[in-house]
Protein backbone atom coordinates (compact mmCIF):
# COMPACT_ATOMS: atom_id res chain seq x y z
CA UNK A 1 0.00 0.00 0.00
CA UNK A 2 1.20 3.70 -0.35
CA UNK A 3 1.91 6.03 1.98
CA UNK A 4 -0.85 8.34 3.42
CA UNK A 5 -0.16 11.73 1.42
CA UNK A 6 -1.86 14.84 2.06
CA UNK A 7 -2.55 16.55 -0.84
CA UNK A 8 -1.47 19.73 -2.01
CA UNK A 9 -2.80 21.07 -5.17
CA UNK A 10 -6.15 19.81 -4.33
CA UNK A 11 -6.78 20.27 -0.77
CA UNK A 12 -9.49 22.48 -1.23
CA UNK A 13 -11.22 20.20 -3.68
CA UNK A 14 -14.95 19.07 -2.39
CA UNK A 15 -14.83 22.03 -0.07
CA UNK A 16 -18.39 23.93 -0.52
CA UNK A 17 -18.22 27.04 -2.40
CA UNK A 18 -14.14 26.25 -2.95
CA UNK A 19 -13.89 29.18 -5.41
CA UNK A 20 -14.62 31.42 -2.95
CA UNK A 21 -12.82 33.75 -1.82
CA UNK A 22 -13.82 33.79 1.78
CA UNK A 23 -13.29 29.77 1.96
CA UNK A 24 -10.12 30.23 0.55
CA UNK A 25 -9.07 33.03 2.82
CA UNK A 26 -10.53 30.97 5.89
CA UNK A 27 -7.71 27.80 4.57
CA UNK A 28 -5.20 29.80 4.74
CA UNK A 29 -5.45 31.55 1.06
CA UNK A 30 -3.12 34.48 -0.15
CA UNK A 31 -1.02 34.41 3.46
CA UNK A 32 1.81 33.30 0.92
CA UNK A 33 1.20 36.47 -1.04
CA UNK A 34 1.00 38.61 2.27
CA UNK A 35 4.03 36.57 3.56
CA UNK A 36 5.92 37.38 -0.02
CA UNK A 37 5.20 41.08 0.05
CA UNK A 38 5.80 42.38 3.46
CA UNK A 39 8.62 39.57 4.79
CA UNK A 40 10.41 38.89 1.27
CA UNK A 41 11.71 40.66 -1.47
CA UNK A 42 11.37 39.50 -5.15
CA UNK A 43 15.32 38.08 -5.46
CA UNK A 44 14.40 35.93 -2.12
CA UNK A 45 11.11 34.61 -3.56
CA UNK A 46 12.86 33.77 -6.79
CA UNK A 47 16.04 32.29 -4.86
CA UNK A 48 13.35 30.48 -2.37
CA UNK A 49 11.51 29.02 -5.97
CA UNK A 50 15.19 28.05 -7.26
CA UNK A 51 15.95 26.36 -4.21
CA UNK A 52 12.81 24.21 -3.75
CA UNK A 53 13.60 22.67 -7.85
CA UNK A 54 10.25 23.18 -9.14
CA UNK A 55 9.95 21.76 -12.43
CA UNK A 56 7.79 23.25 -15.00
CA UNK A 57 4.40 20.85 -15.34
CA UNK A 58 3.53 21.48 -18.85
CA UNK A 59 6.18 18.55 -19.79
CA UNK A 60 9.11 20.43 -20.22
CA UNK A 61 10.40 19.99 -16.84
CA UNK A 62 12.39 23.00 -16.66
CA UNK A 63 13.44 24.77 -13.60
CA UNK A 64 11.06 27.30 -13.15
CA UNK A 65 12.87 29.42 -10.53
CA UNK A 66 15.84 29.73 -13.52
CA UNK A 67 13.59 30.59 -16.17
CA UNK A 68 11.98 33.49 -13.82
CA UNK A 69 15.66 34.60 -13.54
CA UNK A 70 16.28 35.17 -17.09
CA UNK A 71 13.81 37.85 -17.32
CA UNK A 72 15.83 41.44 -17.62
CA UNK A 73 15.73 43.08 -14.68
CA UNK A 74 15.94 46.48 -15.71
CA UNK A 75 13.48 45.63 -18.44
CA UNK A 76 10.54 48.73 -17.77
CA UNK A 77 7.79 46.24 -19.14
CA UNK A 78 7.19 42.36 -18.96
CA UNK A 79 4.86 40.30 -19.02
CA UNK A 80 3.76 36.63 -17.26
CA UNK A 81 1.87 34.24 -19.81
CA UNK A 82 0.01 31.21 -18.30
CA UNK A 83 -0.76 28.21 -20.06
CA UNK A 84 -3.91 26.81 -19.34
CA UNK A 85 -4.70 26.32 -22.84
CA UNK A 86 -4.73 22.09 -22.07
CA UNK A 87 -5.73 20.17 -25.16
CA UNK A 88 -3.16 17.58 -25.42
CA UNK A 89 -5.14 14.58 -25.45
CA UNK A 90 -5.62 12.30 -21.70
CA UNK A 91 -4.68 15.79 -19.83
CA UNK A 92 -7.52 17.83 -17.76
CA UNK A 93 -5.29 18.37 -14.86
CA UNK A 94 -5.73 22.06 -15.71
CA UNK A 95 -9.50 21.94 -15.67
CA UNK A 96 -10.18 20.08 -11.95
CA UNK A 97 -7.52 22.39 -10.63
CA UNK A 98 -9.17 25.53 -11.98
CA UNK A 99 -12.64 24.55 -11.10
CA UNK A 100 -11.55 23.33 -7.59
CA UNK A 101 -9.45 26.63 -6.74
CA UNK A 102 -9.06 29.32 -9.04
CA UNK A 103 -8.11 31.87 -6.47
CA UNK A 104 -4.52 29.36 -5.92
CA UNK A 105 -3.74 30.16 -9.43
CA UNK A 106 -4.66 34.03 -9.05
CA UNK A 107 -2.34 33.95 -5.74
CA UNK A 108 0.52 32.02 -8.00
CA UNK A 109 0.57 34.16 -10.43
CA UNK A 110 0.40 37.32 -8.13
CA UNK A 111 3.62 35.48 -6.36
CA UNK A 112 5.73 35.34 -9.55
CA UNK A 113 4.62 38.43 -10.67
CA UNK A 114 5.75 40.09 -7.66
CA UNK A 115 9.02 37.87 -8.01
CA UNK A 116 9.74 39.04 -11.35
CA UNK A 117 8.67 42.24 -11.52
CA UNK A 118 5.78 42.26 -13.84
CA UNK A 119 2.86 44.33 -13.09
CA UNK A 120 0.50 42.50 -16.05
CA UNK A 121 -0.23 38.42 -16.71
CA UNK A 122 -2.52 37.28 -19.21
CA UNK A 123 -4.24 33.42 -18.49
CA UNK A 124 -4.11 32.05 -21.65
CA UNK A 125 -7.43 29.19 -21.33
CA UNK A 126 -8.34 27.16 -24.28
CA UNK A 127 -12.00 28.19 -25.23
CA UNK A 128 -13.67 25.34 -24.43
CA UNK A 129 -13.02 25.68 -20.74
CA UNK A 130 -15.60 28.41 -20.67
CA UNK A 131 -16.99 27.41 -16.87
CA UNK A 132 -12.87 27.81 -15.86
CA UNK A 133 -12.45 31.23 -17.68
CA UNK A 134 -15.74 32.37 -15.79
CA UNK A 135 -14.30 30.73 -12.56
CA UNK A 136 -11.38 32.92 -12.82
CA UNK A 137 -12.87 36.28 -13.88
CA UNK A 138 -14.80 35.48 -10.91
CA UNK A 139 -12.11 35.14 -8.64
CA UNK A 140 -9.64 37.42 -10.29
CA UNK A 141 -12.74 40.55 -9.39
CA UNK A 142 -13.13 38.93 -5.67
CA UNK A 143 -9.42 38.85 -5.16
CA UNK A 144 -9.21 42.90 -6.72
CA UNK A 145 -12.39 43.93 -4.24
CA UNK A 146 -10.21 42.47 -1.51
CA UNK A 147 -6.94 44.10 -2.60
CA UNK A 148 -5.39 41.15 -4.25
CA UNK A 149 -4.94 42.32 -7.67
CA UNK A 150 -4.83 45.68 -9.09
CA UNK A 151 -2.80 48.73 -7.36
CA UNK A 152 -0.60 49.33 -4.28
CA UNK A 153 -1.47 45.61 -3.39
CA UNK A 154 -2.11 45.04 0.32
CA UNK A 155 -0.48 48.74 0.31
CA UNK A 156 2.54 47.66 -0.43
CA UNK A 157 3.92 49.57 -4.15
CA UNK A 158 3.74 46.02 -6.09
CA UNK A 159 0.62 46.14 -8.60
CA UNK A 160 -0.88 43.97 -11.03
CA UNK A 161 -3.31 43.27 -13.19
CA UNK A 162 -4.60 39.76 -14.71
CA UNK A 163 -6.63 39.49 -17.93
CA UNK A 164 -8.71 36.03 -18.81
CA UNK A 165 -7.29 35.52 -22.60
CA UNK A 166 -10.09 32.55 -24.16
CA UNK A 167 -8.55 30.59 -27.46
CA UNK A 168 -10.79 29.69 -29.88
CA UNK A 169 -9.91 25.76 -30.28
CA UNK A 170 -6.34 25.37 -31.27
CA UNK A 171 -3.80 22.46 -29.64
CA UNK A 172 -1.10 24.56 -31.18
CA UNK A 173 -1.74 27.92 -28.77
CA UNK A 174 -0.44 25.49 -26.12
CA UNK A 175 2.76 25.91 -27.84
CA UNK A 176 4.44 28.92 -26.08
CA UNK A 177 5.29 31.30 -28.64
CA UNK A 178 2.09 30.35 -30.51
CA UNK A 179 0.13 30.92 -27.19
CA UNK A 180 2.02 34.61 -27.50
CA UNK A 181 0.69 34.95 -31.11
CA UNK A 182 -2.52 33.90 -30.61
CA UNK A 183 -2.62 36.64 -27.84
CA UNK A 184 -1.44 39.37 -30.20
CA UNK A 185 -4.42 38.12 -32.34
CA UNK A 186 -2.06 36.48 -35.21
CA UNK A 187 -2.91 33.25 -36.58
CA UNK A 188 -1.17 30.98 -34.09
CA UNK A 189 1.65 29.67 -35.55
CA UNK A 190 5.02 29.67 -33.46
CA UNK A 191 8.13 31.83 -33.42
CA UNK A 192 11.47 30.92 -34.54
CA UNK A 193 13.39 30.96 -31.45
CA UNK A 194 16.07 33.04 -30.72
CA UNK A 195 15.16 35.46 -29.59
CA UNK A 196 13.31 33.74 -26.32
CA UNK A 197 10.35 34.54 -24.95
CA UNK A 198 12.26 35.83 -21.58
CA UNK A 199 13.73 37.96 -23.96
CA UNK A 200 11.49 39.10 -26.54
CA UNK A 201 7.90 37.78 -25.78
CA UNK A 202 4.33 38.98 -25.49
CA UNK A 203 4.27 42.31 -27.26
CA UNK A 204 7.68 42.14 -27.63
CA UNK A 205 8.45 42.36 -24.09
CA UNK A 206 10.27 39.91 -21.71
CA UNK A 207 7.68 37.04 -20.65
CA UNK A 208 7.52 34.81 -18.23
CA UNK A 209 5.41 31.31 -19.70
CA UNK A 210 4.21 29.02 -17.09
CA UNK A 211 2.09 26.25 -16.73
CA UNK A 212 -1.04 26.19 -14.21
CA UNK A 213 0.14 23.35 -11.89
CA UNK A 214 3.32 24.86 -12.02
CA UNK A 215 2.13 28.45 -10.88
CA UNK A 216 -0.18 26.29 -8.77
CA UNK A 217 2.77 24.62 -6.44
CA UNK A 218 3.71 28.45 -5.88
CA UNK A 219 1.86 29.39 -2.85
CA UNK A 220 2.62 26.16 -1.15
CA UNK A 221 6.18 26.75 -1.30
CA UNK A 222 6.11 30.35 -0.24
CA UNK A 223 4.34 29.19 2.84
CA UNK A 224 6.09 25.82 3.54
CA UNK A 225 9.68 26.43 2.44
CA UNK A 226 12.26 24.58 -0.11
CA UNK A 227 12.79 21.91 2.25
CA UNK A 228 9.59 21.28 2.68
CA UNK A 229 8.54 20.81 -1.23
CA UNK A 230 11.74 18.89 -1.87
CA UNK A 231 10.83 16.66 1.02
CA UNK A 232 7.94 15.35 -1.16
CA UNK A 233 8.88 13.29 -4.26
CA UNK A 234 12.32 12.52 -6.23
CA UNK A 235 15.22 14.94 -5.68
CA UNK A 236 15.87 15.87 -9.28
CA UNK A 237 12.26 16.47 -9.63
CA UNK A 238 10.22 17.08 -6.37
CA UNK A 239 6.63 18.33 -5.15
CA UNK A 240 3.05 17.02 -5.79
CA UNK A 241 2.13 16.21 -9.41
CA UNK A 242 -1.77 15.71 -10.29
CA UNK A 243 -1.97 13.14 -12.56
CA UNK A 244 -4.50 12.23 -14.85
CA UNK A 245 -6.17 8.70 -14.84
CA UNK A 246 -8.59 7.90 -17.65
CA UNK A 247 -9.28 5.26 -20.47
CA UNK A 248 -10.27 1.60 -19.03
CA UNK A 249 -9.52 2.47 -15.30
CA UNK A 250 -12.33 1.96 -12.71
CA UNK A 251 -12.05 5.32 -11.49
CA UNK A 252 -10.92 7.95 -13.68
CA UNK A 253 -10.03 10.93 -12.61
CA UNK A 254 -7.27 13.28 -11.78
CA UNK A 255 -5.08 12.32 -8.44
CA UNK A 256 -2.08 14.41 -6.50
CA UNK A 257 0.27 12.18 -5.65
CA UNK A 258 3.93 13.11 -4.73
CA UNK A 259 6.18 13.38 -8.26
CA UNK A 260 7.16 9.86 -8.95
CA UNK A 261 4.70 7.65 -7.67
CA UNK A 262 4.75 4.45 -9.45
CA UNK A 263 2.68 4.17 -12.56
CA UNK A 264 1.25 0.75 -11.03
CA UNK A 265 0.17 2.25 -8.10
CA UNK A 266 -1.54 4.96 -9.84
CA UNK A 267 -3.55 2.51 -12.20
CA UNK A 268 -3.79 -0.30 -9.83
CA UNK A 269 -4.39 1.14 -6.41
CA UNK A 270 -5.72 5.13 -7.19
CA UNK A 271 -7.79 4.34 -10.21
CA UNK A 272 -9.09 1.16 -9.02
CA UNK A 273 -7.36 -1.44 -11.87
CA UNK A 274 -8.73 -2.39 -14.90
CA UNK A 275 -11.94 -2.13 -15.25
CA UNK A 276 -14.54 -5.52 -15.77
CA UNK A 277 -11.60 -7.86 -15.04
CA UNK A 278 -9.69 -7.28 -18.13
CA UNK A 279 -6.06 -7.07 -18.27
CA UNK A 280 -3.78 -3.89 -19.46
CA UNK A 281 -3.12 -3.67 -22.62
CA UNK A 282 -0.80 -0.41 -23.20
CA UNK A 283 -0.55 2.51 -21.36
CA UNK A 284 0.60 6.00 -22.50
CA UNK A 285 2.08 7.50 -19.89
CA UNK A 286 2.43 11.08 -20.59
CA UNK A 287 -0.93 11.97 -23.27
CA UNK A 288 -0.59 12.05 -26.45
CA UNK A 289 2.99 12.57 -27.36
CA UNK A 290 4.37 10.54 -25.56
CA UNK A 291 5.15 6.10 -26.28
CA UNK A 292 3.35 3.76 -24.99
CA UNK A 293 3.88 1.27 -22.17
CA UNK A 294 4.31 -2.54 -22.71
CA UNK A 295 2.11 -3.73 -19.03
CA UNK A 296 5.82 -5.57 -17.90
CA UNK A 297 6.72 -1.75 -17.75
CA UNK A 298 4.45 -0.06 -15.71
CA UNK A 299 6.85 -0.36 -12.58
CA UNK A 300 8.42 2.89 -13.25
CA UNK A 301 8.31 5.75 -10.96
CA UNK A 302 6.21 8.50 -12.84
CA UNK A 303 8.62 11.87 -13.16
CA UNK A 304 10.26 13.64 -15.59
CA UNK A 305 14.03 11.51 -15.83
CA UNK A 306 12.56 8.00 -14.83
CA UNK A 307 10.64 7.92 -17.92
CA UNK A 308 12.82 9.25 -20.03
CA UNK A 309 15.34 6.65 -19.45
CA UNK A 310 12.90 4.11 -20.41
CA UNK A 311 12.22 6.01 -23.55
CA UNK A 312 8.82 7.78 -23.03
CA UNK A 313 7.61 11.12 -21.50
CA UNK A 314 5.83 12.38 -18.27
CA UNK A 315 4.59 15.06 -20.52
CA UNK A 316 2.02 16.80 -18.40
CA UNK A 317 0.84 13.87 -16.49
CA UNK A 318 -2.06 11.96 -18.71
CA UNK A 319 -2.08 8.47 -18.70
CA UNK A 320 -4.59 6.88 -20.59
CA UNK A 321 -4.69 3.04 -20.07
CA UNK A 322 -6.04 1.01 -22.41
CA UNK A 323 -7.15 -2.77 -22.01
CA UNK A 324 -6.35 -5.55 -24.20
CA UNK A 325 -8.91 -5.21 -26.41
CA UNK A 326 -7.82 -1.91 -28.05
CA UNK A 327 -6.26 -2.24 -31.05
CA UNK A 328 -2.36 0.32 -30.24
CA UNK A 329 -2.40 0.38 -34.31
CA UNK A 330 -5.25 2.10 -34.53
CA UNK A 331 -4.88 3.95 -31.89
CA UNK A 332 -1.63 5.43 -32.98
CA UNK A 333 -3.45 6.30 -36.13
CA UNK A 334 -6.34 8.31 -34.36
CA UNK A 335 -3.38 10.00 -32.45
CA UNK A 336 -1.74 10.98 -35.87
CA UNK A 337 -4.91 12.59 -36.94
CA UNK A 338 -4.87 14.73 -34.25
CA UNK A 339 -1.33 15.78 -34.99
CA UNK A 340 -2.09 16.18 -38.74
CA UNK A 341 -5.57 18.41 -37.58
CA UNK A 342 -3.50 20.57 -35.02
CA UNK A 343 -0.25 21.22 -37.18
CA UNK A 344 -0.28 24.52 -37.41
CA UNK A 345 1.43 24.66 -41.53
CA UNK A 346 3.82 26.56 -40.96
CA UNK A 347 7.25 23.99 -41.23
CA UNK A 348 7.33 21.91 -43.85
CA UNK A 349 8.44 18.60 -42.58
CA UNK A 350 5.63 18.72 -40.22
CA UNK A 351 2.70 19.99 -41.89
CA UNK A 352 3.48 17.26 -45.05
CA UNK A 353 5.02 14.63 -42.67
CA UNK A 354 1.85 14.56 -40.35
CA UNK A 355 -0.22 13.89 -43.28
CA UNK A 356 1.85 10.85 -44.52
CA UNK A 357 1.99 9.49 -41.04
CA UNK A 358 -1.80 9.41 -41.06
CA UNK A 359 -2.16 7.75 -44.16
CA UNK A 360 0.05 5.32 -43.55
CA UNK A 361 -1.54 4.75 -40.08
CA UNK A 362 -4.96 3.93 -41.77
CA UNK A 363 -3.89 1.78 -44.21
CA UNK A 364 -2.02 -0.47 -41.47
CA UNK A 365 -4.65 -0.25 -39.13
CA UNK A 366 -7.28 -1.34 -42.05
CA UNK A 367 -4.79 -4.00 -42.69
CA UNK A 368 -4.35 -3.34 -46.08
CA UNK A 369 -0.31 -2.06 -45.60
CA UNK A 370 2.29 -3.54 -45.95
CA UNK A 371 6.31 -3.89 -44.62
CA UNK A 372 7.31 -0.86 -46.81
CA UNK A 373 4.46 0.81 -45.07
CA UNK A 374 6.04 0.34 -41.43
CA UNK A 375 9.31 1.24 -42.57
CA UNK A 376 7.30 4.44 -44.28
CA UNK A 377 6.15 4.94 -40.63
CA UNK A 378 9.38 4.95 -39.64
CA UNK A 379 11.23 7.07 -41.92
CA UNK A 380 8.72 10.22 -42.57
CA UNK A 381 8.62 10.32 -38.43
CA UNK A 382 12.37 10.20 -38.23
CA UNK A 383 12.32 13.22 -40.83
CA UNK A 384 10.10 15.03 -38.81
CA UNK A 385 11.98 14.35 -35.53
CA UNK A 386 13.81 17.69 -34.63
CA UNK A 387 13.45 19.49 -38.14
CA UNK A 388 10.39 22.11 -36.96
CA UNK A 389 10.57 25.50 -35.40
CA UNK A 390 8.16 23.65 -32.30
CA UNK A 391 7.39 20.59 -30.23
CA UNK A 392 4.53 19.73 -32.44
CA UNK A 393 6.29 17.68 -34.84
CA UNK A 394 8.77 16.01 -32.33
CA UNK A 395 5.18 14.93 -30.50
CA UNK A 396 4.00 13.36 -33.85
CA UNK A 397 6.85 11.31 -34.25
CA UNK A 398 7.87 10.47 -30.82
CA UNK A 399 4.88 7.99 -30.15
CA UNK A 400 4.97 6.18 -33.33
CA UNK A 401 8.92 5.69 -33.43
CA UNK A 402 8.43 4.59 -29.82
CA UNK A 403 5.49 2.41 -30.80
CA UNK A 404 7.70 0.55 -33.49
CA UNK A 405 10.23 -0.19 -31.21
CA UNK A 406 8.45 -1.54 -28.20
CA UNK A 407 5.63 -2.94 -29.98
CA UNK A 408 6.99 -4.19 -33.30
CA UNK A 409 4.84 -7.59 -33.17
CA UNK A 410 1.50 -5.77 -33.39
CA UNK A 411 2.67 -3.59 -36.72
CA UNK A 412 3.99 -7.20 -38.26
CA UNK A 413 0.41 -8.65 -37.00
CA UNK A 414 -1.43 -6.41 -39.18
CA UNK A 415 1.14 -6.21 -42.02
CA UNK A 416 -0.06 -10.40 -42.03
CA UNK A 417 -3.86 -9.11 -42.11
CA UNK A 418 -4.36 -9.89 -38.22
CA UNK A 419 -4.88 -7.84 -35.23
CA UNK A 420 -3.62 -9.12 -31.75
CA UNK A 421 -6.09 -6.84 -29.55
CA UNK A 422 -9.31 -7.87 -32.56
CA UNK A 423 -9.29 -11.75 -31.52
CA UNK A 424 -12.31 -11.36 -29.53
CA UNK A 425 -13.44 -8.92 -32.73
CA UNK A 426 -15.46 -6.11 -30.24
CA UNK A 427 -15.32 -3.04 -31.60
CA UNK A 428 -14.62 -0.20 -29.07
CA UNK B 1 -26.67 32.55 -27.43
CA UNK B 2 -29.37 31.84 -29.64
CA UNK B 3 -28.17 30.86 -32.99
CA UNK B 4 -31.52 31.34 -35.01
CA UNK B 5 -31.99 33.13 -38.06
CA UNK B 6 -29.99 37.01 -38.20
CA UNK B 7 -30.12 39.59 -40.59
CA UNK B 8 -27.07 41.35 -42.51
CA UNK B 9 -27.41 44.20 -40.39
CA UNK B 10 -24.25 46.28 -39.37
CA UNK B 11 -22.93 45.13 -35.73
CA UNK B 12 -25.14 47.02 -33.31
CA UNK B 13 -23.60 50.19 -31.79
CA UNK B 14 -23.22 48.57 -28.43
CA UNK B 15 -20.99 46.04 -29.42
CA UNK B 16 -18.51 48.24 -31.30
CA UNK B 17 -18.49 50.09 -28.30
CA UNK B 18 -17.13 46.77 -26.38
CA UNK B 19 -15.26 46.31 -29.16
CA UNK B 20 -13.52 49.59 -28.67
CA UNK B 21 -12.84 49.02 -25.27
CA UNK B 22 -11.32 45.37 -25.61
CA UNK B 23 -9.31 47.72 -27.96
CA UNK B 24 -8.13 50.07 -24.93
CA UNK B 25 -7.36 47.34 -22.76
CA UNK B 26 -4.49 45.85 -24.45
CA UNK B 27 -1.00 47.17 -25.74
CA UNK B 28 -2.18 46.47 -29.07
CA UNK B 29 -5.52 47.05 -31.17
CA UNK B 30 -4.87 43.35 -32.85
CA UNK B 31 -5.03 41.71 -29.95
CA UNK B 32 -8.98 42.45 -29.22
CA UNK B 33 -9.19 40.42 -32.61
CA UNK B 34 -10.12 37.31 -30.62
CA UNK B 35 -11.77 38.84 -28.07
CA UNK B 36 -14.10 40.80 -30.30
CA UNK B 37 -15.16 38.19 -32.50
CA UNK B 38 -15.82 36.13 -29.45
CA UNK B 39 -18.57 39.04 -28.30
CA UNK B 40 -19.52 38.82 -31.93
CA UNK B 41 -20.41 35.19 -31.79
CA UNK B 42 -22.13 34.88 -28.45
CA UNK B 43 -24.20 38.09 -29.59
CA UNK B 44 -25.19 36.84 -33.10
CA UNK B 45 -24.09 32.63 -33.40
CA UNK B 46 -22.13 32.93 -35.79
CA UNK B 47 -19.77 35.05 -37.60
CA UNK B 48 -20.39 36.45 -41.14
CA UNK B 49 -17.98 37.61 -43.87
CA UNK B 50 -19.54 41.20 -43.31
CA UNK B 51 -18.89 41.16 -39.45
CA UNK B 52 -15.35 40.37 -39.69
CA UNK B 53 -14.99 42.87 -42.32
CA UNK B 54 -16.83 45.33 -39.27
CA UNK B 55 -14.62 43.92 -36.62
CA UNK B 56 -11.08 44.41 -39.01
CA UNK B 57 -12.32 47.51 -39.64
CA UNK B 58 -12.87 48.70 -36.37
CA UNK B 59 -9.09 47.27 -35.11
CA UNK B 60 -7.50 48.43 -37.72
CA UNK B 61 -7.05 45.54 -39.71
CA UNK B 62 -7.22 44.70 -43.03
CA UNK B 63 -10.40 42.13 -43.29
CA UNK B 64 -7.95 39.01 -45.00
CA UNK B 65 -6.03 39.44 -42.31
CA UNK B 66 -8.81 39.16 -39.83
CA UNK B 67 -10.01 35.91 -42.30
CA UNK B 68 -6.98 34.77 -42.08
CA UNK B 69 -6.67 34.67 -38.36
CA UNK B 70 -10.45 33.63 -38.02
CA UNK B 71 -10.22 30.39 -40.23
CA UNK B 72 -7.55 29.15 -38.04
CA UNK B 73 -9.77 28.06 -35.28
CA UNK B 74 -12.36 25.06 -34.76
CA UNK B 75 -14.49 27.37 -31.97
CA UNK B 76 -15.72 29.95 -34.44
CA UNK B 77 -18.97 29.53 -36.39
CA UNK B 78 -18.83 30.55 -40.29
CA UNK B 79 -22.60 29.58 -40.95
CA UNK B 80 -26.26 29.95 -39.02
CA UNK B 81 -25.61 26.63 -36.72
CA UNK B 82 -28.14 24.89 -34.56
CA UNK B 83 -29.85 26.65 -31.31
CA UNK B 84 -27.88 23.72 -29.64
CA UNK B 85 -24.28 22.83 -30.48
CA UNK B 86 -23.00 19.23 -29.31
CA UNK B 87 -19.37 18.85 -29.64
CA UNK B 88 -18.51 15.06 -29.24
CA UNK B 89 -15.18 14.12 -28.03
CA UNK B 90 -14.03 11.13 -30.86
CA UNK B 91 -10.30 10.92 -29.63
CA UNK B 92 -8.94 8.03 -28.27
CA UNK B 93 -10.08 7.63 -24.83
CA UNK B 94 -13.81 8.73 -25.82
CA UNK B 95 -13.97 6.43 -28.50
CA UNK B 96 -12.57 3.49 -26.18
CA UNK B 97 -15.49 4.26 -24.08
CA UNK B 98 -18.00 4.35 -26.87
CA UNK B 99 -17.44 7.74 -28.29
CA UNK B 100 -18.10 6.25 -32.05
CA UNK B 101 -21.30 4.23 -31.15
CA UNK B 102 -22.91 7.29 -29.18
CA UNK B 103 -21.80 9.74 -32.37
CA UNK B 104 -23.93 7.44 -34.50
CA UNK B 105 -27.00 7.02 -32.17
CA UNK B 106 -27.00 10.80 -32.13
CA UNK B 107 -27.21 11.45 -35.26
CA UNK B 108 -29.36 8.74 -36.11
CA UNK B 109 -31.81 10.08 -34.15
CA UNK B 110 -31.19 13.85 -35.39
CA UNK B 111 -31.02 12.38 -38.56
CA UNK B 112 -27.69 14.24 -39.83
CA UNK B 113 -24.52 12.99 -40.37
CA UNK B 114 -21.38 14.89 -38.11
CA UNK B 115 -20.91 18.85 -38.94
CA UNK B 116 -24.58 19.14 -40.11
CA UNK B 117 -27.47 20.74 -38.52
CA UNK B 118 -31.17 19.36 -38.17
CA UNK B 119 -33.56 20.81 -40.31
CA UNK B 120 -35.74 22.62 -37.55
CA UNK B 121 -32.26 23.91 -36.64
CA UNK B 122 -32.60 23.12 -33.32
CA UNK B 123 -29.58 20.41 -33.76
CA UNK B 124 -25.76 21.15 -34.66
CA UNK B 125 -23.46 18.13 -34.29
CA UNK B 126 -20.07 17.67 -34.72
CA UNK B 127 -16.82 15.88 -34.15
CA UNK B 128 -14.39 17.68 -31.86
CA UNK B 129 -10.86 16.88 -30.97
CA UNK B 130 -9.97 16.46 -27.12
CA UNK B 131 -12.03 18.66 -25.02
CA UNK B 132 -9.98 17.42 -21.60
CA UNK B 133 -12.63 15.67 -19.92
CA UNK B 134 -10.92 12.41 -20.41
CA UNK B 135 -12.51 11.37 -17.00
CA UNK B 136 -15.96 11.63 -18.51
CA UNK B 137 -15.25 9.85 -21.23
CA UNK B 138 -17.32 9.84 -23.57
CA UNK B 139 -17.46 13.21 -23.07
CA UNK B 140 -19.36 16.05 -24.65
CA UNK B 141 -19.87 19.78 -24.78
CA UNK B 142 -23.18 21.28 -25.07
CA UNK B 143 -23.00 24.70 -25.91
CA UNK B 144 -19.15 24.50 -24.13
CA UNK B 145 -20.76 23.07 -21.51
CA UNK B 146 -19.29 20.02 -20.45
CA UNK B 147 -21.20 16.47 -20.22
CA UNK B 148 -20.56 12.85 -19.58
CA UNK B 149 -19.93 9.79 -18.90
CA UNK B 150 -22.70 10.25 -21.55
CA UNK B 151 -24.60 6.46 -21.76
CA UNK B 152 -27.57 7.68 -24.03
CA UNK B 153 -28.58 9.32 -26.59
CA UNK B 154 -31.83 9.64 -24.17
CA UNK B 155 -30.19 11.14 -21.84
CA UNK B 156 -28.30 13.62 -23.36
CA UNK B 157 -30.96 15.05 -25.64
CA UNK B 158 -33.33 14.54 -22.29
CA UNK B 159 -30.97 17.43 -21.03
CA UNK B 160 -31.89 19.63 -23.89
CA UNK B 161 -35.50 18.84 -23.82
CA UNK B 162 -36.69 21.46 -21.56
Amino acid sequence: MSAAYEPVLLRRRGLERSGDIDVYERTGGYQALRKALIEMTPQSVTDLVIASNLRGRGGAGFPTGRKWSFIPKDAPVKYLAVNADESEPGTFNNRVFIDADPHALVEGILICCFAVGISAAYIYIRGENLAGARALERAIAQARAKGYVGRGILGSSFSCEIHVFRGAGAYICGEETALLESIEGRRPQPRSRPPFPAVVGLFGKPTVINNVETLGCVPSIVERGAAWFKSIGPENAPGPKMYCLSGHVARPGVYERPMGTPLRELIEEHAGGIRGGRSLGFVIPGAAASTALRPDEIDVAMDFDSLRKIGTELGAGGIMVFDDRVCIVETLERLARFFRHESCGKCVPCREGTVWQHATLVRLAERRGGAADVALLKSVSEQISGKTLCALGDFAAAPQLGALRKFPEHFQAHVEGRCPARAEAVVA
Amino acid sequence: MSGGPRSDSPLPAALLDRIDSLAAKYPTMRAALLPALWLVQDERGWISRADVAEVADRLGLAAADAEGVLSFYFLFHRAPRGTVVIDVCDNVVCRANGAERLLADLCARLGITPGETTADGRFTVRRQECIAACHQAPAVQVDLQYRGPITSVDELLGMEAR
